[in-house]
């Protein structure tokens, strides 16, 4: 893949030079390189994280962002893999995610006579509820809200980063240009609604 | 570590120049145009753009989204992050820095061919008239320089026209019209921050930027891939190490040595500098190397150390010292950032605002006839916005303010996208005695070089443009119908003021001055004491304006360039 893509960069470069670089040449070399990405993609093994810890992730991952209306939520965008890849090469990331996904299995074994990812919907939403909150704050939660922050920063990260979060959000840069534009469209629309909208 | 084996004997060679970021690029660049045969020796390693640059990459390209394998994103320890080209780093582990009991600095270094000039932000801006002579602004404060802005135009000329930057000719006093490529369109919170600032008699005008909007000089035009902190492929972009330093070495007349820590400069008898001791890396080995010139252009703080480390019988107090000036004079731009959150942004349709990497506004210093203000000197404001690449960490803010979970954070974060602006001051420091860096008489690194330890005090001065800036962004957001993230003013300014050194703008510690007494270099940045040794990067400077210094680096080392060559075709060096 590395060096498809590089030789596309510099066909993209060469035709540059001839005055050519066309919009749709480098676009060519943004939709190789996923194409690319997505035929290499398999199956993951968590390295990091043992079987019940990777499956409470991946749960935790689609109630932070759930699938909605025919787009992906937190798991299927990647949470797990991300997160697992990252505990398997750093100790302190490990630590939080181990440390916090134990905290809440006893939590919930404590309250629901059952570990989290067994735990009924509802409980696991009560739950949850309780440490999405800084408000909720007290020393029986604090773990608990401490680890939830990272679990949603992280779950937020892996799936804005993805591709479906990506589409999500409407991003539609890193592609060449030959000239920079603005549709006065938008520019309309943010003025009108400005203060600056008599002109 | 093995015995250091020392080399010497080599032949002699005419001009040495050590580190290759703006400064050495530049000497680089102009003494092998002017036919002179030059040697630069590289701490960092080779640089290969094609796997180094990462500008077309996204974090799903990257199993780890741009974390690195060991997270180093989330701990902080990369700074500037994955993806920024290539090596830049606060703390590099085999060469530490200490800050004195009391002091705070951060000293930003990046260890590759090109230097900080592979990722910088790529402002470009000329110093004004009295920038250069601040006795014209007849405050008593700041030193003048012994050149004047007249004396160096034709060398910003030849920089920009050779660099290429964008920009539009404005006839502002304080910000001087150069040579400009045309700038690209407004963003649309761009044309918002416009109208805002217009409306506030605050001039808002197309950035200049080291970007080329057209082709030039056989470099390629930018195609607006929005990622130039992390290294241009194309070389749209200004980096030394591609736009000067590779077609240099093709000339034959330059070769490079990379992973060559400098030690020393060694003197010979007669007092000047005779050859440059360095250790190579990847041998840890010992060599020298034999010249009839040494230009220092290893960064600012980087350059005093060598200099103050370059000891002798001769040189007591270290080389070009006699004033006891190097290392004093230490500056740093001052620094405040603010954001807000526009409405009127708000569900507006979705388009490509990459552009090139930066603001394509920004509002050059309006003050200069002002009376009332209670602090001396300017700032500039650079903007930024839009909707940006979704990296780790883009939506920490929605999730921190938010909280919460399910499909109202998604809301949250979808509905808020784009809809930011950030404000960053950038505004000149007096230099004053109580910063400035030293050799630290405890700490070696790796290398056994001694360190430099850094002592800094922000002054009054300083902290009360500080407020002024909150003051100025907040109310150029709320005219834009935006709200202000976080307190409506700064309370506590010392607290709200950047980190000394964290605007990556170090610079002032060998200055230039018509008296030796009290400086270090002449007005060709040449040593007072020793005539072939010459400071190329931005320690030269009496003054740091509220402009971004690395034009200015290219400028000064043009013109010491041509100085250098027509000595050495004298014979006078
Ligand atoms: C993120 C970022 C954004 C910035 N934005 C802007 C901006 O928008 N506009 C602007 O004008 N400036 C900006 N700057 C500052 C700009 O990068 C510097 O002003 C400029 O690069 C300084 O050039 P220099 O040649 O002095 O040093 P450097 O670029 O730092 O290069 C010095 C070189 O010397 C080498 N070296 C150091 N010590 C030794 C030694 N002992 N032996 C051998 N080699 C050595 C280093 O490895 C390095 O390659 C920014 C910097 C950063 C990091
Ligand atoms: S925006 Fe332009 S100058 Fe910047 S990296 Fe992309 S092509 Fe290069």
């Amino acid at each position: 893949m590395e060096s498809t893509r590089r030789d596309l960069l510099r066909n993209v470069a060469a035709a540059a030079l001839l005055g050519q670089l066309s919009a749709e040449a480098m676009q060519h070399v943004h939709e190789h390189a996923a194409e690319a990405k997505k035929a290499t993609a398999g199956v993951y093994k968590p390295k990091a994280l043992n079987a019940h810890e990777y499956q409470t992730v991946t749960k935790l991952a689609d109630l932070i962002l759930p699938p909605e209306g025919g787009e992906p939520g937190g798991a299927t965008a990647g949470a797990p893999e991300f997160i697992d890849l990252l505990c398997s090469g750093s100790d302190r990331m490990a630590q939080i995610w181990l440390g916090g996904l134990a905290w809440l299995d006893d939590q919930s074994l404590k309250r629901y006579e059952a570990t989290f990812l067994d735990a009924k919907p509802a409980q696991q939403t009560e739950l949850l509820d309780l440490i999405a909150y800084r408000r909720n704050d007290t020393p029986e939660t604090g773990p608990g809200i401490r680890f939830f922050e990272w679990a949603r920063r992280m779950v937020v990260d892996a799936y804005f980063t993805s591709p479906a979060g990506v589409k999500a959000l409407g991003y539609k840069g890193n592609v060449g240009m030959q000239v920079f534009q603005v549709p006065q469209e938008a520019i309309t629309y943010a003025i009108s609604r400005s203060p600056f909208k008599e002109g | 570590m093995d015995m250091p084996q020392v080399m010497r004997g080599s032949p002699v060679h005419d001009v040495v120049v050590i580190g290759s970021g703006a400064g050495g690029g530049t000497v680089a660049h102009v003494l092998t145009k002017l036919g002179v045969k030059v040697t630069l020796l590289e701490a960092g390693a080779m640089l290969n753009p094609a796997r180094d640059y990462k500008e077309h990459k996204t974090p799903a390209d990257y199993p780890h989204r741009g974390a690195g394998d060991d997270a180093a994103s989330y701990f902080g320890r990369k700074d500037f992050g994955f993806f920024s080209a290539p090596t830049g780093y606060w703390e590099i582990d085999e060469e530490p820095y200490t800050v004195a009991e009391g002091s705070q600095f951060r000293w930003f270094r990046s260890r590759i061919l090109g230097g900080r000039t592979n990722h910088y932000g790529r402002i470009s801006l000329r110093f004004a008239d009295y920038d250069f002579k601040a006795s014209l602004l007849n405050d008593g404060l700041g030193s003048d320089w012994p050149v004047s802005y007249e004396e160096i135009a034709p060398y910003y000329d030849k920089a920009e026209d050779f660099i290429g930057i964008c920009g539009t000719a404005e006839g502002l006093r304080s910000a001087p019209d150069g040579k400009f490529l045309p700038a690209p369109a407004l963003r649309v919170h761009e044309h918002l921050i416009q109208k805002s600032s217009r409306k506030l008699n605050i001039p808002c005008v197309p950035s200049r930027m080291a970007i080329l909007t057209k082709p030039k000089n056989g470099r390629l035009a930018c195609h607006y891939c929005g990622q130039c902190g992390r290294g241009c492929v194309t070389a749209s972009n200004y980096s030394s190490s591609q736009v000067q330093i590779f077609p240099a070495m093709k000339t034959g007349l330059l070769t490079v040595i990379p992973n060559a820590m400098v030690r020393e400069i060694i003197t010979g008898a007669d007092g000047k500098a005779k050859a440059v001791s360095y250790i190579d890396k990847t041998t840890r080995t010992e060599k020298q190397i034999n010249c009839r010139v040494v230009v220092l252009a290893a960064s600012a703080c980087e350059s005093a150390r060598l200099l103050l480390n370059s000891k002798s019988s001769r040189h007591p107090d270290g080389l070009a010292n006699s004033s006891g000036s190097v290392g004093r004079n230490l500056t740093d731009t001052v620094g405040y950032s603010l954001g807000g959150y526009v409405p009127a942004l708000e569900g507006m349709m979705k388009h490509d605002t990459d552009g090139y990497a930066g603001g394509h506004v920004y509002m050059p210093w309006w003050g200069l006839e002002q009376k009332n203000k209670d602090f001396p000197r300017g700032y500039h404001i650079e903007v930024g916005g839009g909707y940006g690449m979704p990296m780790l960490g883009s939506f920490n803010g929605v999730c921190r303010s938010h909280e919460g979970y399910g499909a109202g954070l998604k809301k949250a974060i979808l509905d808020s996208y784009g809809c930011s602006v950030g404000f960053a001051g950038r505004g000149e420091m007096i230099p004053n005695a109580k910063s400035y860096c030293d050799i630290d008489p405890h700490v070696v690194d790796r290398w056994g070089i001694p360190v430099l330890r850094f002592h800094f005090e922000w002054s009054d001065y300083e902290l009360k443009m500080v407020k002024h800036m909150h003051d100025t962004f907040a109310a150029i957001i709320e005219g834009m119908g935006g709200r202000v993230n976080g307190p409506k003013t700064v309370a506590d300014t010392a607290r709200a003021i950047s980190t000394p050194g964290e605007i990556i703008h170090e610079l002032g510690t060998v200055r230039m001055g018509s008296d030796p007494s009290t400086s270090a270099l002449n007005k060709y940045s040449q040593a007072h004491d020793v005539k072939n040794v010459f400071v190329a990067d931005a320690a030269p400077f009496v003054t740091n304006p509220d402009k971004n210094p690395t034009l200015t680096i290219c400028a000064m080392a043009w013109r010491a360039s041509e100085f250098i060559a027509e000595g050495l075709k004298k014979g006078e060096l």
